[in-house]
């Protein structure tokens, strides 16, 4: 036996000897499937998900497409610096850059005021959730917002904000009546739309992690509320973010509150206070309700202007969810959030 | 014993958040197994089953595996007491006394199921974050009652470390700078006692951090890049982190739970080697189903069945003359 061990080079053998890695390797790749064995039930999912998929992009692609042949052609860049202005003729209303600062100004406030607390109230009912008929009944808000038509929460917003304790959040007519049309207010209401939407993946996230995150936090000592800040939250920042970013989409492609708490008015107005924050006070519009007014449904009989505005906003949306999912999983390096895995168990060295 | 009809003690149901509610499990009778030792055993041989009197095991023979082990600086940390443990009715553990000894490391083997991680984790109340978990018994650290103690301040003094490894998704710094910074709670807590009110902050937490990833012998494989995110470490390197993060608590008691059980024999050896250095600045207990492994770090033993402590004695007595038979049968296996 020995013998025949030896007579092959035996420095080869039970040892690594070669020093030098083969010339040539073989990369693993995934293996093809092979439809041929399936189950014919299987076989018509499999091509109903391609179809499904290929038509999906298609459509999104033939938008993307449209927006953009169409925008792009009546599209040019004064039209971003300059306000609108209230002529009959195309060529003389002006440009739409009321709209765009309207629709970045609505948006920041919607989700400045709807990002914290969906967070909050997303932590305190998945972490707390006491009292439980609180929970259940705050569950069940959550969940009628959701489902809820924004021409609803934009007509409940206009009464309530014209109350005259309100008045500090809106302008107040020469004659003493409330308007109840700003942006603060037109954000609160549009917060309404983004809450539920961060609510759920925020505890959708929450319900990711495994417990062993709590359980080490808490074995170390640190409390429930330090364990929640210093590494849950954290942990779901990526989740967070794509709650948000659903959350900006909505409150981005709303008209109705626009139309009933903003004003849609021409131009931005600002109203004393504060400057620069004078501007949240004002009435003002944003750029659905300007593509919806000059489109060919609308009253503004601006059509080009109308593609061009909605290519412009269909850019602003893209860069906002680009910028917010980046700020979501932040630099690789120094917030390693976003590579969340489990860990390797029996892994060697 | 069956005069002994003990019935199972009172317990304080734990539900998170709403301590002090006393609900009663479905008593049954309970004068187990760990009752039957504790009246057949004399006492003098066997202290550490002992419920109720305790007698302090004096003249115990030095272990074999622990050449260091002087028993001048044994000193006894933590004592439990008619220790019983319950998951909604179910007893899990059943009247357990113990003691953990800073300066040598107590195993705690048994099979699966048989409560041993249970028992670890009512040692620093973590228990009281499993719902439906419930304690009866008397668990001393230094003589105090932990229930006494704040449920966090107690954490940091007995820390834990778990079966998986469990590091934050964070930098490797930032994993172990994590357990030392200290929230305001804790600051406050600490200047009420007197005591440094912070935790170390900049060069000073720097400093703290490589101290305690040398004390896990980690620091030479990561000291290059402490910014790498901890969950590239490979499981044994994570493993370590995880005792680092713990050791940074610098806590009394370290309690390790099958802490090798996902690792690789490599990994699993230099761990090992870093318990039995610890044992003199903490008290250790270990809980292993590696009987290979109890053999090798621990001092004293301890022996769980389904619940109850069946034998606890120095490591030598364990392995080599149990006193009963149902050690003998399960270490049987550790040496063929
Ligand atoms: N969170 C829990 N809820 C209910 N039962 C549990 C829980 N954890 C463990 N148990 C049960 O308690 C018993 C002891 O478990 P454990 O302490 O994990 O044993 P060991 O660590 O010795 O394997 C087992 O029967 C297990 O099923
Ligand atoms: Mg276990």
């Amino acid at each position: 036996m020995e013998g025949a061990l030896n007579a092959t080079d035996s420095s080869t053998l039970g040892v690594s000897g070669a020093r030098k890695p083969p010339a040539t390797l073989r990369r693993s790749q995934r293996p093809r499937e092979r439809l041929a064995g399936w189950p014919i039930a299987d076989r018509v999912a499999w091509a109903a998900c391609w179809v499904v998929g290929v038509g999906v992009s298609l459509v999104t692609a033939a938008i993307v497409l449209l927006m953009a042949v169409k925008g792009i052609a009546y599209l040019h860049p004064a039209l971003l610096f300059e306000h609108p202005s209230a002529a009959v003729a195309q060529s003389q209303s002006g440009g739409f850059l009321d709209p765009i600062e309207g629709t970045l100004l609505l948006t920041a406030v919607g989700t400045a005021i709807a990002a914290p607390l969906g967070v909050a109230i997303a932590v305190w009912l998945h972490e707390y959730g006491r009292p439980a008929g609180l929970a259940r009944a705050t569950e069940s808000a959550i969940e009628m917002t959701a489902g809820g038509p924004s021409v609803l929460f934009a007509l409940f917003g206009l009464i309530l904000f014209a109350r005259p304790v309100l008045a500090f959040l809106s302008q107040t007519s020469a004659g003493g009546s409330v308007s109840g049309r700003s942006f603060l207010t037109a954000g609160a209401v549009s917060s309404l739309l983004a809450l539920p939407l961060v609510v759920g993946a925020t505890r959708e996230a929450l319900a990711q992690l495994p417990a062993r995150l709590r359980e080490a936090s808490q074995a170390l000592g640190k409390t429930r509320a330090r364990t929640i800040r210093k590494v849950l939250l954290p942990s779901i920042r990526p989740g967070i973010a794509a709650g948000v970013v659903l959350g900006m989409g909505r409150i981005i492609g709303d008209t109705a509150i626009v139309i009933f708490v903003l004003g849609a008015t021409l131009h931005l107005t600002p109203a004393g206070g504060l400057p620069g924050l004078s501007a949240l006070r004002g009435e003002g519009t944003t750029l659905t309700a300007y593509v919806r007014y000059n489109s060919p449904a609308g009253e503004g009989l601006a059509p080009n202007k109308a593609y061009a505005a909605a290519f412009v906003l269909m850019l602003i949306v893209v860069a906002l969810n680009f910028a917010v999912v980046r700020l979501g999983s932040g630099s690789r390096r120094k917030r390693p959030f976003a590579r969340w895995r489990p860990a390797r168990a029996g892994s060697a060295q | 014993m069956n005069q002994d009809p003990r019935l199972a003690p009172p317990v304080r149901r734990i539900i998170p958040r709403q301590a002090g509610t006393v609900v009663e499990p479905r008593s049954e009778p309970a004068p187990s197994a760990a009752a039957a030792v504790a009246s057949a055993a004399q006492p003098a041989v066997e202290p550490g089953v002992q419920s109720g009197a305790w007698q302090d095991p004096v003249d115990m023979p030095a272990p074999p595996r622990a050449p260091t082990t002087t028993h001048s600086n044994v000193v006894e940390r933590m004592r439990l007491e008619s220790v019983w443990l319950a998951y909604g009715d179910r007893w899990v553990v059943r009247d357990v006394s113990l003691p953990v000894r800073q300066g040598e490391v107590l195993a705690l083997i048994g099979a699966s199921g048989s409560g041993k991680t249970t028992l670890l984790r009512s040692l620093n109340r973590l228990t009281e974050i499993t719902a439906g978990a419930a304690r009866a018994g008397h668990i001393t650290l230094d003589g105090e009652e932990i229930d006494g103690l704040e449920a966090n301040d107690l954490r940091r003094r007995i820390s834990m470390v778990f079966q998986q490894p469990n590091p934050f998704p964070m930098s490797v710094f930032e994993n172990v700078a994590y357990s030392l910074r200290e929230e305001r709670a804790a600051r406050r807590r600490r200047r009420r006692a007197g005591l440094p009110g912070r935790g170390p902050r900049g060069d000073q937490l720097r400093a703290s951090v490589v101290e305690a990833l040398r004390r896990a012998g980690l620091y030479d494989e990561v000291g290059d890049d402490l910014d790498r995110p901890a969950l590239g470490l490979s499981g044994g390197q994570q493993q370590r982190l995880c005792i680092a993060r713990s050791l940074a608590a610098g806590p009394e008691v370290l309690l390790l739970d099958e802490p090798c059980s996902a690792l690789d024999p490599i990994s699993t050896a230099t761990i090992e080697e870093l318990i039995v250095g610890l044992r003199e600045s903490v008290a250790v207990v270990i809980v292993t189903h590696n009987l290979q492994q109890a053999v090798r770090v621990a001092d004293h033993v301890a022996f769980m069945h389904l619940g109850e402590l069946v034998e606890y004695g120095p490591s030598q007595q364990i392995f080599e003359h149990p006193r009963q038979q149902r050690t003998r049968d399960y270490v049987s296996g550790a040496f063929g």
